[in-house]
């Protein structure tokens, strides 16, 4: 697979390691009421689509950037590659 | 119709007019005791002990394509009881018993071959783990053994015992272990199962459940719906998408394993071996192929096929393991795809939804256990409570914390 980074350009996936679905942006409030739920489901439980999929893929063996990258998990096409920072930032993560 | 050598012979002295398909081709009835979904070895296994050792009568297996074409036809036929934690252990060994008596218990010739698997440790430390996993192992009834470098290199000269970095320095035994042959184990409980009356329905997709007021009604499939008072669930790779349909998510990702099988050689392999410094196993099969595999390819996927960074890892491995294989040429490749779970173990369970009852999970080690999971999930299907070997393989383990990670890497599925 090709990853086409937004910075650097088309790069082999095999410099990348993968974490997984990218709704681990969304990390609970710890201090909320149903946070021991909200974190179990976080850590655990995952929607495993087949299709579409946004995920999040680490530049190790690069600059280093965390990307979200929407693949199609049945053709393994990647459709769209953003920095992980701009996503985090579009849902209020981080300042 | 029974197997036997006597019945081989007249088969060759009348023509061979007498062998019979050994299972039926039925239409779906309107209503069953217990549905399973999925007719691959953990389905057709379910299906095996619920009719012959639990007495169900009433049971069907839905499969979307033709029995035994997904992972049953895909693994690397590898038989074992190796693992370490109270969870694991006795369900493994459970199983290894099971595979023991499985072609007589089946009469159906599953080529069981008891030829060894051997893991190798290169340093200290992996000793000192081999040897406590070892000490696990016999305390829970498995066989073990652990062998010195010299004692190794006298079974299995032809390995690189002197390489600079992963010297060869001794290896876990389990004599008992071995292999079988897949499509065998999966033909044998399919006709098993039929024999006892069960309804195996091929090309039959199921496209939804049926789910009113909590309660599991039955199954939508691509021949219309059918009823059931039970429904199992046996799709480990799809089990994200069939328990999808009930609302759940579960703790598992779906990734592609690949495997590999060389031209046929002459017999070079006595056993089953794994290298204990990068992930590659391999045993020859009965027509000399070396069948070998290593790492999942490392991304959510529902293709069953794998990219080449993980064909040339694997291909290292072996190499530095035993560089003969160098000369060997590659026949074939194919992936299948796992349900990688969260901490590297499987779940039998009862679900939220009244009726419905998940077994997946498997990770890549889901041939190994077919005969304990069917055992064990008809156990549960029958009489609503876990098989006592499979108490631990709880769906909630993970919102209570009683997590059985054997590699203890925590909630990544990808390094399990």
């Amino acid at each position: 697979m090709i990853i086409n980074h937004p910075l650097l350009g088309p790069r082999d996936a095999a410099e990348f390691t993968y974490l997984g679905d990218a709704s681990m942006i969304d990390r609970p409030d710890w201090q909320a009421e149903d946070a021991a739920e909200a974190f179990y489901d976080y850590a655990y439980l995952r929607d495993n689509l087949a299709g579409e999929h946004r995920e999040l893929w680490y530049h190790e063996a690069g600059d280093r950037s965390w990307l979200v990258v929407t693949r199609d998990t049945t053709t393994h096409e990647i459709s769209k590659v953003e920095l992980a920072r701009d996503v985090a930032r579009a849902r209020g993560r981080s300042k | 119709m029974r197997y036997s050598g006597f019945r081989v012979i007249k088969e060759a002295l009348t023509g061979h007019k007498g062998w019979k398909p050994v299972w039926r081709d039925p239409q779906p009835k309107a209503h069953y005791d217990i549905i399973v979904i999925g007719g691959g070895g953990h389905g057709l296994a379910t299906a095996h002990y619920l009719s012959k050792v639990y007495g169900q009568r009433n049971v069907a297996v839905v499969e979307k394509g033709w029995i035994g074409g997904g992972n049953v036809g895909r693994n690397t036929t590898i038989v074992r009881s190796n693992y370490m934690l109270d969870g694991n252990e006795p369900f493994y060994e459970f199983s290894m018993k099971l595979w023991e008596g499985l072609e007589q218990d089946l009469n159906y010739n599953a080529m069981m071959s008891q030829r060894g698997i051997l893991n190798l440790f290169h340093s200290d430390a992996q000793r000192d783990a081999y040897t406590r996993r070892g000490n696990a192992m016999i305390l829970h009834g498995a066989d073990a053994e652990l062998l010195d470098a010299d004692q190794v290199r006298k079974e299995h000269p032809y390995l690189n015992f002197d390489d600079a970095r992963f010297p060869i320095k001794g290896g876990l035994v389990q004599r008992r272990a071995g292999t079988a042959r897949h499509d065998a184990v999966a033909w044998g409980f399919a006709r098993s199962a039929d024999s006892h009356g069960v309804d195996i329905i091929q090309n039959c997709e199921v496209t939804g459940l049926r789910i009113e007021n909590g309660k599991c009604l039955g199954v939508e499939t691509s021949k219309g719906f059918i009823g059931a008072n039970k429904v199992g669930c046996a799709v480990a790779g799809n089990s994200g998408r069939v328990m999808g349909m009930a609302g759940m998510r579960l703790p598992i990702e779906s990734h592609v394993l690949q495997a590999f099988v060389s031209e046929g050689l002459k017999p070079v392999l006595p056993s089953v071996i794994t290298f204990g410094a990068g992930h590659f196993y391999v045993s020859q099969s009965d027509k000399g192929g070396l069948v070998f595999g290593g790492d999942i390819d490392g991304y959510n996927t529902y293709a069953q096929r794998g990219n080449l960074p993980v064909v040339e890892d694997v291909c290292e491995g072996g190499i530095a393991l035993m560089p003969m294989i160098g000369r060997a040429r590659l026949l074939r490749m194919w992936g299948g795809v796992m349900d990688m779970s969260m901490d590297g173990s499987p779940i039998i369970d009862r679900t939220p939804v009244e009726g419905l009852y998940f077994n997946g999970g498997w990770c890549y080690g889901g041939f190994k256990a077919t005969p304990a999971s069917g055992h064990c999930f008809a156990h549960l299907l029958a009489k609503d409570e876990p098989h006592p070997v499979a108490t631990a393989y709880r769906l909630d383990r993970f919102r209570t914390g009683r997590l059985i990670d054997e590699k203890g890497v925590g909630n990544q599925p990808n390094l399990h």
